[in-house]
């Protein structure tokens, strides 16, 4: 990447305190440890990962809706963490989020229109006649029919919901984009509408995205790099589609193997995939991925992997890796 | 396939009752699985595949839906349309199980894992205390459930969403049934998770022979397990053929655009081409092909008379005036 990031997070780490209560201490959950990477202008960086992998708490902490206990994270030459209220409120405006069930994350009492103005109002980006010509435009741009503005969240479909959520995040002309999970609780035919909008919308505007999901094929789709994380860790991040044709991390690798792709000549060695996904609350010592992994060494149940810094944006973190 | 299938659905219809009206969730559908068979139904949200398991199943909700007469569900040859429930009870879990998405909705909270499958076994195969702890110990082992002898004493809530969904199996399989109807038992896992399940029922079927009915909404899950598919739109089946065929030669516009508007893993797949429109809801289908509105390729046949599911004799079938096969 040649122009200076939009956004650059260092050393990101956030705990939660799960269960304890009176004279027992709570257990900590290390949801996201030592996280560091950078979105350039106008770049979509995917983060993989399965459930509990805390794709979902970085994705939060980096708009703060989740507070992070360390690192650092610059938006637009701003260090986010140090901003107070009014300052924070400013750096939302352009730094908005689109969640995967829109539905919850849309008030049930409140018109599109409602919806869509609001945001307008509270950054006194527009009044008056301004804000139903700005609330207009954006219900176009995402595909809804001007006759939506009056109707409530419950008469939509879950595509049209996405698409009021997605509305909902462009009416303040952002210019970076966290999406979490935007399409996985669509159906197929659906789920390609709304990532053909995502795609034009980031092409049109100029967007940088943080797109957070599941489904590796979606990533590899949308993204022109991708990070892996597993357990709190990003332990891989390379461009497509090296992170997919040539993974380094024997992580990547299973997730690769395991992701079910429409063809029945492509039939997985399915025993390859072994072992659960260990709880958060007790990770394994040394590289977390150890216990599942094929090739580990006595080593690597001892020592927590260095991340390794190839250069061209691949940087991975195994024991295992030699460099050619 | 030239033995009699375990499991035939004749043209099964199912309707729900919606604002004072009845709606045909299920229009017709055909379908036979074989012993050593793997079945997957594929479809969007809507598009009855679950109703035709839960039918299957004797399961439609009495109060909101009913199973129209002229349906036939045939089970090693017996027409299971009208019998009572207790007579469908003894069917149930003796020659037919089903699985869930959600193993939790199916396993008691409360019991012991140890406790609930030698409950079903006592019941259904007249076992003692003692016989029934030792299977239940065995059928736990047999879907590889790690320690089995110790969990046996837990909890659902301690098991993972992948061992539940285990126990789940295990509790299925405890009576050694034919059939097996599983309906979405992956989609809530992980898909490394996944993986290990779909191979577990893969190794089962061809053990034991099953006859697996596999509903599932996603097509990469399809060509992992199925060795027939059938898609179904909008409550009937459109396309149906071995897996090998149905990937390779999509024939109905749906199969086809459905295919396309699927991002991969494994490859580039150029711009994505959605499907427009939206699954029509089963009060809104009129009396032409159900996908109609949102084909490209629809001519003034399809809107007006509905198609017939043409088949070469082969197994290979096609519900389209234009696609179909002549």
């Amino acid at each position: 990447m040649s122009a200076a990031p939009i956004l650059s997070v260092e050393g990101l780490g956030k705990r939660f305190a799960v269960g304890g209560g009176l004279l027992r201490r709570p257990s900590l959950v290390h949801a996201v440890v030592d996280a560091s990477f950078t979105v350039g202008p106008r770049e979509s960086l995917g983060l993989v990962g399965e459930s509990g992998c805390g794709k979902s708490t970085l994705a939060r902490c980096l708009l703060r809706l989740v507070e992070p206990d360390e690192g650092r994270i610059v938006f637009e030459g701003r260090d986010v963490r140090a901003l107070d209220r009014p300052a924070m409120r400013e750096v939302r405006r352009h730094l908005q989020i689109v969640f995967q069930d829109p539905y919850a994350s849309l008030n049930p009492r409140r018109t599109v229109e409602q919806t869509l103005a609001e945001p307008l109002r509270v950054h006194g980006i527009a009044s008056g006649e301004d804000v139903p010509a700005r609330v207009h435009a954006v219900l176009a741009e995402v595909g809804l029919p001007p006759d939506s503005l009056k109707r409530f969240p419950h008469e939509f479909s879950g595509g049209q919901r996405q698409r009021i959520g997605i509305a909902r995040a462009l009416v303040l002309s952002p210019r970076f984009i966290v999406a979490d999970e935007p399409v996985s609780a669509l159906d197929v035919s659906v789920q390609a509408q709304v990532l053909k909008l995502l795609e034009g919308l980031r092409d049109r505007h100029g967007l940088s995205l943080l797109f957070v999901s599941h489904d590796l094929g979606v990533v590899r789709h949308v993204c022109d790099r991708v990070a892996v994380m597993y357990l709190g860790r990003i332990v891989e991040e390379a461009p497509v589609p090296a992170i997919f044709d040539e993974p380094l991390h024997p992580y990547t690798r299973m997730l690769r193997d395991a992701s079910p792709v429409p063809d029945p000549g492509a039939r997985f060695a399915l025993p390859r995939v072994v072992g659960e996904i260990p709880s958060a609350m007790d990770p394994p010592r040394g590289c977390a991925f150890h216990p599942r992994c094929p090739d580990a060494t006595a080593r690597c149940a001892e020592a927590v992997p260095e991340t390794v810094d190839l250069g061209g944006g691949r940087r991975v973190a195994c024991h295992l890796f030699r460099r050619a | 396939m030239t033995d009699a299938p375990l499991l035939q659905v004749e043209n099964l219809a199912v309707e729900f009752r919606s604002g004072g009206a009845w709606h045909r969730a299920v229009r017709g559908v055909d379908l036979a699985v074989h012993r050593n068979e793997t079945l997957a139904v594929v479809g969007e949200s809507g598009s009855g595949k679950s109703v035709t398991a839960l039918a299957a199943m004797g399961l439609v909700p009495k109060e909101t839906g009913r199973i129209v007469e002229g349906s036939r569900i045939r089970l090693e040859g017996r027409d299971l349309v009208g019998l009572s429930e207790r007579e469908l009870d003894r069917v149930r879990g003796d020659r037919m199980a089903m699985i869930f998405q959600e193993p939790m909705t199916a396993l008691n909270p409360t019991m012991t894992v140890g406790a609930q499958v030698s409950e079903t076994l006592r019941a259904h195969r007249g076992l003692g205390a003692e016989a029934a702890r030792r299977e239940a110990l065995r059928v736990l082992e047999l879907v590889k459930v790690p320690s089995a002898a110790r969990r046996l004493a837990d909890y659902p809530h301690q098991f993972s969403g992948g061992m539940r969904q285990r126990v789940m199996i295990a509790m299925a399989l405890a009576c050694q049934p034919a059939v097996l109807l599983a309906d979405e038992p992956t989609t809530a896992l992980d898909v490394t998770i996944q993986a290990q399940v779909l191979a577990l029922l893969e190794d089962l079927k061809r053990e034991y022979g099953l006859a697996v009915l596999f509903i599932t909404h996603n097509l990469g899950v399809v060509a992992l397990i199925a060795d027939r598919v059938a898609v179904m739109y909008a409550g009937e089946i459109v396309e149906t053929g071995t897996a090998a065929a149905l990937f390779d030669s999509p024939r109905h516009p749906y199969t086809e655009a459905l295919l396309r508007s699927m991002p991969r893993v494994d490859r580039d797949i150029g711009a994505l081409e959605p499907i427009q429109g939206n699954v029509p809801s089963i009060r809104e289908i009129g009396a032409g092909c159900a996908f109609a509105p949102r084909c490209p390729h629809a001519q003034d046949r399809c809107r007006a008379e509905r198609p017939t599911l043409a088949d070469d004799g082969a197994g290979r079938g096609v519900r389209c005036w234009v696609r179909g096969l002549a």
